[in-house]
């Protein structure tokens, strides 16, 4: 990405006057290049020739924000193909669709479902944060619709293809800062415009890549950049090609026509078959969707979706680690038992989920183990007899607790001897190796 | 500007393997392109889905699979043959979990007497996978490639523990096909391979099984490691990791709290069928697009989306 130290040197007025603090523009030049100096440190270089290096440097896919107040989210921004290069940055969103032919109760069903599903995993929350409400042919019921789904406070994904009833449908939720997909090759100017007006983001579709790249230049032509891209295809192996090929052609080809997010209707491609969709749901999440459009949400498919989401778009440089602290389920005593586990993020997940799972009184003590697993951790040294027993010397249970029983994981059950004379006192007792064990293991414990 | 496509060539290309015998054979591989990437080049083999049996009755399955099997459950071979008979999997995998020491501790000898009955009552390949306890299926994966020599069965798997037994075994003794598991990382996985072939077993012999995971539970570590295994086989041809790649999505997804929990436990959440299905159908196109090029699910219904979903994506 971006100019060469050559490059940079030529927009230099090579005056070698040193006022930059280097010797020679050559040697700022470079130094610029490396990102290590910013271009302005050279007081000769025109607005021109800055213009032109902001716009090298410019990433090669465009953030675009959508939603208002506390529902705003970016999307696209990414860097790399594959997240083990670096990360991803802008997870994708969900929108679940309705239309204009719907019956009432039908959409009340699929109002209520969008409500329903809303849910904490690992510390974010879990929901369809979008709405996505198509245009067909009845222009008073759509419209009553979008007004309808004003209470679900969601951004709107307008879809419509009609500039005049765009227009009715934007004038209604713009302040939520709706994205509107309709604009093609035959209304580009109106929707343009309709965008622009009203400072949203507009989504362009066109059958093939070709269509779709020459679309693209047109609306930047008008000087439109608040853009995504609708890569859904023909079918489902045209929707694969074309959303890898606008991904790869923005960040490996750098060429910034495709530099923009997109939007996957994986719900047309599913053909009403659930489980299809929760399969191109999750290809999508994987391959470069932004906006995955989804007929409808429900815990069935929505667990493995977030879920999968939460993964992918983790960073792979940061291993996700919870707090160092004890946490309480079911309201414990001065009698229950003490379970510890380590503050890599899966694994406290998985035992607290268990614990939470046998629904008996506990507590769980998570040492500072480096954010690694259970084994990792104990062979790197971190989780040892006397980071145990740091960790419980400094919680407060040894003053809370009448009944001092101390569970290990069964992994570790070696330290039990180690543990024990670090903590007089104490019961330590092996615990089971598998999370999947803890709630029988805890119903079973006196 | 016009449109310019990426090129991508690679020079590498993932090897062929074949598992079964006769009409039914199926070849799994081929490819010199990131995976399904039909657009890029030669897509080699469409990726293959097995439907997962156990030799004994699997208490822990969910309710509603063990009703729909009711009448074949008991008996492995009948299974074994209504699963070939009703849903057309290109593969069947035994899974050996009643040969687990900690559970049923099913003998050898029992053990394969049931791997015969099985291979003898259908004509679909065979993968057989074991009860995760490495020194038990060692000895298990010795007996079954010798009794079954001739099938042309996958062993799912050798690990580092046990790869002398069922590599010399399975691959060299009986020309068997064997799965390399390794526990998601590229450098294991890779080592794992070279002990694999240092010992004679030829790389066309060879699957690798670069572990699983659940979409949720660390499935950034299996797709990452897929990632980086392929572009190293195709970008780097790096000959060593050039083997198809099986994932036994079934193993995990069924085990973690979104299948598990009843409705009781979670009556937000609704049918834990439902739920499974859900979650092995995308944890299962996650595999593939990352790169599996075989997946073992358990569930019928989900067996049939990922064929459907592999032929959508190569149509
Ligand atoms: S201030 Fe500008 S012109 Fe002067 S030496 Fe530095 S780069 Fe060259």
């Amino acid at each position: 990405m971006g100019l060469t130290g050559l490059d940079i040197f030529k927009l230099t007025p090579r005056k070698n006057c040193k006022e930059c603090g280097f010797p020679t523009c050559m040697a700022f030049a470079m130094k610029v290049a490396s990102g290590a100096v910013e271009i302005e440190k050279c007081p000769y270089i025109s607005d021109e020739a800055k213009a032109k290096l902001s716009e090298a440097t410019a990433p090669p896919m465009k953030t675009i924000k959508i939603g208002a107040g506390d529902n705003e989210k970016a999307l696209g921004g990414e860097t790399v193909l594959f997240r083990h290069e670096k990360t991803f940055v802008n997870r994708p969103l969900f929108a679940v669709q309705f239309d204009d032919q719907m019956a009432d109760d039908e959409l009340a069903r699929k109002a209520d479902n969008i409500k329903k599903v809303d849910y904490e995993r690992i510390g974010e929350q879990m929901h369809a944060e979008l709405v996505a409400v198509k245009y067909t042919d009845n222009k008073d019921r759509y419209l009553e619709i979008v007004k309808q789904l004003k209470d679900l406070n969601k951004t709107f994904v307008l879809v419509c293809d009609d500039a005049a009833v765009a227009a009715d449908a934007v004038a209604l939720v713009k302040e939520t800062k709706p994205v509107l997909v309709g604009a093609n090759a035959d209304n580009l100017e109106d929707m343009v415009k309709l965008a622009k007006d009203n400072g949203i983001v507009l989504g362009l579709s066109a059958a093939g890549i070709e269509d779709l790249y020459a679309l693209t230049e047109k609306a930047q032509g008008l000087d439109y950049k608040e853009l995504v891209l609708n890569t859904t295809g023909e079918n489902i192996a045209k929707t694969f090609e074309k959303t890898i090929e606008v991904r790869r052609t923005a960040l490996e080809g750098k060429d910034r026509t495709f530099g923009y997010p997109s939007i996957v209707f994986v719900n047309e491609l599913a053909k009403g078959d659930a489980y299809m969709q929760t399969a191109l749901a999750a290809t999508f999440i994987l391959k470069y969707g932004s906006i995955i459009v989804l007929e409808d949400i429900e815990y069935a498919n929505a667990l493995p979706l977030f879920a999968l989401r939460q993964n992918i778009y983790t960073d792979p440089q940061k291993p996700m680690r919870v707090e160092p602290k004890v946490y309480e389920f079911a309201n414990p005593d001065a009698e229950s038992p003490v379970l510890l586990t380590v503050d890599f993020a899966l694994t406290y997940f998985v035992v607290s989920g268990e614990i939470e799972r046998a629904k008996v009184p506990a507590y769980l003590a998570v040492p500072d183990a480096g954010g690694l697993s259970v084994l990792t951790s104990w062979a790197a040294g971190k989780l040892g007899a006397s980071v145990i027993r740091d960790m419980i010397k400094n919680s407060g249970l040894e003053e809370k607790l009448t009944r001092k029983r101390l569970v290990l994981p069964g992994k570790v059950a070696v330290l039990k001897g180690d543990v024990e004379e670090e903590l007089p006192g104490w019961e330590i007792i092996v615990g089971p190796e598998e999370a999947m064990q803890i709630p029988k293991f805890l119903r079973e414990l006196d | 500007m016009a449109y310019t496509k990426v090129a991508k060539k690679y020079s590498g290309k993932i090897n062929e393997v074949t598992l079964g015998t006769g009409d039914k054979a199926i070849t799994i591989g081929g490819r010199n392109v990131l995976p399904l990437h039909h657009f890029d080049g030669e897509v080699g083999n469409p990726p293959k889905v097995g439907l997962e049996i156990t030799d004994i009755v699997p208490e822990d399955w969910n309710d509603a699979l063990k009703d729909l099997y009711s009448d074949v459950i008991g008996d492995a071979a009948k299974w074994a043959k209504y699963v070939e008979d009703n849903y057309a999997p290109d593969f069947i995998c035994l899974h050996f979990v009643g040969a687990s020491p900690d559970g049923a501790n099913k003998s050898v000898e029992e053990c394969v007497e049931v791997a015969k009955q099985v291979a003898d009552a259908i004509t679909t390949p065979l993968v057989v996978a074991g009860s995760k306890n490495d020194e038990k299926d060692g000895e298990l994966f010795a007996a079954v490639a010798e009794a079954l020599q001739g099938k042309n069965i996958l062993i799912l798997a050798a690990k580092e523990e046990n790869y002398k037994t069922v590599g010399a075994a399975g691959a060299l003794a009986y020309q068997q096909k064997v799965a390399a598991e390794s526990s998601v990382d590229i450098n294991l996985a890779k080592q794992l391979n070279i002990l694999m072939t240092q010992l004679g077993v030829k790389e066309e012999d060879i699957v690798m099984h670069l572990g699983s995971a659940a979409a949720g539970y660390g499935f950034e570590y299996l797709s990452s490691t897929m990632d980086r295994v392929i572009l190293a086989a195709l970008g780097q041809n790096d000959t060593t990791l050039q083997m198809p790649i099986i994932t036994p999505v079934a193993f995990d997804t069924w085990g973690v709290k979104e299948a598990v929990a009843s409705e009781t436990d979670e009556p937000e959440w609704g049918n834990a069928e439902e739920r499974g299905i859900h979650l092995e159908v995308a944890t299962a196109a996650a595999c593939l697009v990352s790169g599996a090029d075989a997946v073992i699910v358990r569930h019928p219904k989900s067996l049939q989306t990922v064929k459907n979903f592999i032929e959508g994506l190569l149509q």
